[in-house]
């Protein structure tokens, strides 16, 4: 009698159970808003130039997302359905400050995932608790290429390819467009000004490893600056790099260091008697105007910014003009960088969906999804097909800065886009090895 | 001979502007015995205002005397205006307590007057770089130097000036040595000391502000920006002496030429050398290069 008593009560526990779990998994996979973090620089020298643009490019496209006003292939409403509540943090601090306040999105405000990160110490310093804490995580702008080349990621993605690709390309316009041939060693010789962390080290390190393969009569100088982050005052540094005969100066330098830079070193006419190679610098060329030097080898990390204005894409041409429209300034490559994170997360919940018999997906089935994912972005496709398919890569271009005076506004001109297989290494191959072996298999056509 | 000059100019050009920034706080710490934090908020907030006026003015060559002109006002008002409520309202409330609660007091403020930066300005760059377009590049032995980065050095020689005739040909700049050779003899021979630590702490946010009003042409203005210079003004003034203002003056010179020579030969050295000269002094010279002569009390 008691054996059936209790194991009338076992059913009925178990029953209950079972449809406790239920109600709770319905619930957690059929929700109508996903809340996620989104931290770029609000404040300090990189706010203005980096973050905030950044800030408004993802803002922009998860509204249109949310609202279904994106152009095909973004056209259907939500993140696997649910609208996306962002909440929009601050990245200065550093990278300890950046870490609790990681911690805090996941543990305390449980948030979905996370989007963003520009400066590369802290995306070193997230990467690894973003693991710990498995939480889903995909880098918009940091470059620095240790993040995968030290260790695989199981959680973090990053939609921007890494530094490789933006110094590689760098050297590779230098000796495509200015040096076939015709100009003497001497004036081959190139030096650099960069920033003292990371960034800064890697930008100039594959630069310099670059120019070795791609120009190998060329020769760097004994004394490459590289002045603290924000240091604001850079007279003795242009001193020392014009009396350097080096012709070719290369700078990853971004934020109001760049601005700076650029205004100290034009009124010595320094960008006439120098080639000056930038990899990150579009910013400053909008917020000088016309006053910005011409003949400035420039990049924009990708196919963004100010070397796609011109660009026809019909994705490309929406996000121009409703930025424009909405935050009365062009978009910068920072906006470009942080809505391209936005797309991948939207993609990889649709895929993840659809894949999942159209039920709300887990964290694990979207990471699943982004894994190895080919998507559309604005101009190009960004492919992550490095770091165990969670590293993008994509094309890089190249241009020298012209003002053009019919429009009254900033331009490129001389523009060359390098694809991916001509300036990162095949999967699993470190940049660094790659690269001192003569770059084989490199495909540039 | 090139390289000499070039390394000489680039210090001096260097030197000056730390000097105009490091004179304040050490006139501050020498008077009233505080090491002022909020310095750096007396730079942020002169090159803010000094930047939206330029930049109001806009870029016009008929503007040239209104640019410096509102260069110097700024530094003015921003030195009257965040001089007089910190020390009225803040400082004075505190004087007699703790040294190390003052400077923590002022390290609040600091932090307050950067956000109230935010507040006020927003986050995006300022460049009101109109001033040193104008007057452009010269060169000098080979290598092309920015003039208004020149005119520096020029600020910085008429501030010591007026400084040194200030203090030794004035009878406020008695009064304040006075006081800082004794605060309490001072107080007993009748000085309003007050009205001294309160004048001092305005010229001090002054010259802090004129610092930054001066270079701002030169510089993209951003939120944050003057974090480093109050750690650079430290170095000086604890090189030179806390308190000594021909300190500040040696002070600005030694790191100013150091780090030039540092960029030139071996880039790599360029923070290290700064910071090697400021623990060298300290070891051999604990109260710095020129500290004021501390009376013997019985």
């Amino acid at each position: 009698m008691n054996f059936n008593i209790l194991r009338s009560w076992c059913k009925f526990v178990l029953a209950l159970c079972f449809a406790l779990g239920s109600i709770l998994s319905i619930s957690a996979y059929a929700k109508d808003t996903i809340k996620v973090g989104v931290v770029s620089f609000l404040t300090g020298p990189a706010g203005g130039p980096f973050g905030v643009p950044a800030k408004q490019g993802a803002e922009l496209v998860i509204d249109a997302i949310n609202n279904g006003t994106m152009p095909a292939p973004y056209n259907l409403k939500g993140f696997a359905g649910a609208k996306m509540n962002a909440v929009f943090s601050d990245e200065s601090g550093g990278g300890t400050k950046q870490v609790a306040l990681f911690r805090d999105f996941v543990q305390k405000q449980n948030v979905d995932a996370m989007i963003g990160y520009i400066s590369s110490g802290n995306c070193m310093a997230i990467g690894p608790v973003a693991d710990e804490l498995k939480m889903l995580t995909v880098f918009s702008t940091c470059g620095t290429p240790r993040l995968y080349e030290e260790k695989l990621r199981s959680h973090v993605f990053r939609t921007q390819a890494n530094a490789v690709g933006d110094s590689l390309a760098a050297a590779k316009y230098i000796a495509d467009v200015y040096f076939k041939g015709k100009i003497t060693t001497a004036s081959k010789m190139y030096t650099g000004i960069n920033q003292n962390y990371a960034w800064g080290q890697d930008s100039y390190k594959f630069f310099e490893l670059g120019m070795k393969v791609y120009m190998p009569s060329a020769k760097g100088s004994s004394k490459p600056q590289f002045p603290k982050l924000f240091a604001g005052q850079y007279g003795s540094e242009i001193s020392a790099l014009s009396l350097d005969k080096a012709k070719i100066v290369h700078s990853s330098f971004w934020n109001g260091d760049w601005e700076a830079f650029v205004l100290q070193s034009m009124v010595r006419g320094f960008f006439k008697q120098k080639i000056v190679v930038s990899s990150v610098g579009g910013s400053g060329v909008d917020s000088l105007g016309k006053k910005f030097p011409d003949g400035v080898v420039m990049g924009t990390r990708g196919l963004v910014g100010l070397n796609v204005r011109d660009n026809k894409d019909p994705m490309n041409e929406w996000f121009i003009n409703e930025y424009k429209k909405r935050y009365k300034a062009w978009p910068l490559g920072p906006s470009y960088q942080y809505a391209r994170s936005v797309l991948a997360y939207k993609i990889a919940m649709d895929n993840a969906r659809e894949r999942n018999a159209n039920k709300f997906p887990s964290q694990q089935q979207v990471i699943n999804a982004m894994k190895g994912l080919r998507f559309k972005s604005f101009v190009d496709e960004i492919h992550f097909a490095r770091g165990d398919g969670h590293q993008a890569v994509h094309a890089i271009s190249y241009g020298v800065t012209k003002y053009n005076k019919a429009k009254g506004e900033p331009g490129i001109e001389k523009l060359r886009t390098y694809p991916a297989s001509c300036i990162y290494p095949p999967a699993g191959v470190k940049s660094e090895d790659w690269i001192n072996n003569g770059m084989p298999g490199r495909k540039c056509d | 001979m090139q390289f000499i000059s070039t390394v000489f100019l680039d210090g001096l050009v260097y030197a000056s502007y730390l000097f105009i920034v490091s004179l304040g706080l050490t006139i501050t710490f020498g008077v009233m015995k505080i090491l002022n934090v909020a310095h750096g908020s007396f730079y942020a907030w002169g090159a803010y205002l000094a930047s939206i006026s330029i930049i109001y003015l806009g870029d016009n060559e008929y503007n040239s005397f209104l640019y410096y002109f509102a260069i110097f006002l700024s530094a003015i008002i921003v030195g009257i205006f965040f001089g007089f409520i910190i020390e009225k309202f803040i400082l004075r409330k505190m004087y007699g307590e703790d040294i190390h609660l003052i400077v923590l007091a002022t390290f609040g403020i600091f932090w307050i007057l950067e956000d109230l930066i935010l507040i006020v300005f927003g986050v995006d760059p300022l460049m009101p770089y109109y001033p040193a377009m104008e007057l452009g590049g010269i060169e000098v032995v080979g290598v092309y130097q920015g003039v208004y980065s020149l005119t520096l050095a020029a600020l910085a020689a008429i501030v010591a000036f007026i400084c040194w005739y200030f203090l030794n040909k004035t009878k406020w700049g008695k009064l304040l040595q006075s006081v800082i050779f004794d605060r309490e003899v001072s107080v007993s021979m009748g000085i309003n000391v007050k009205n001294v630590y309160l004048v001092t702490f305005i010229i001090g946010g002054m010259l802090g502000a004129l610092g930054g009003a001066y270079v701002a042409p030169t510089i993209s203005v951003s939120p944050g920006f003057a974090i480093d210079v109050v750690v650079m003004s430290f170095a000086v003034v604890v090189i030179g002496g806390m308190g000594s203002v021909p300190g500040a003056l040696i002070g600005s010179l030694i790191v100013g030429m150091l780090r030039a020579f540092a960029v030139h030969q071996a880039p790599v050295l360029e923070l290290f050398i700064i910071y090697a000269v400021m623990a060298i002094v300290l070891i051999i010279k604990p109260q710095g290069l020129f500290a004021p002569p501390k009376p013997r009390k019985i």
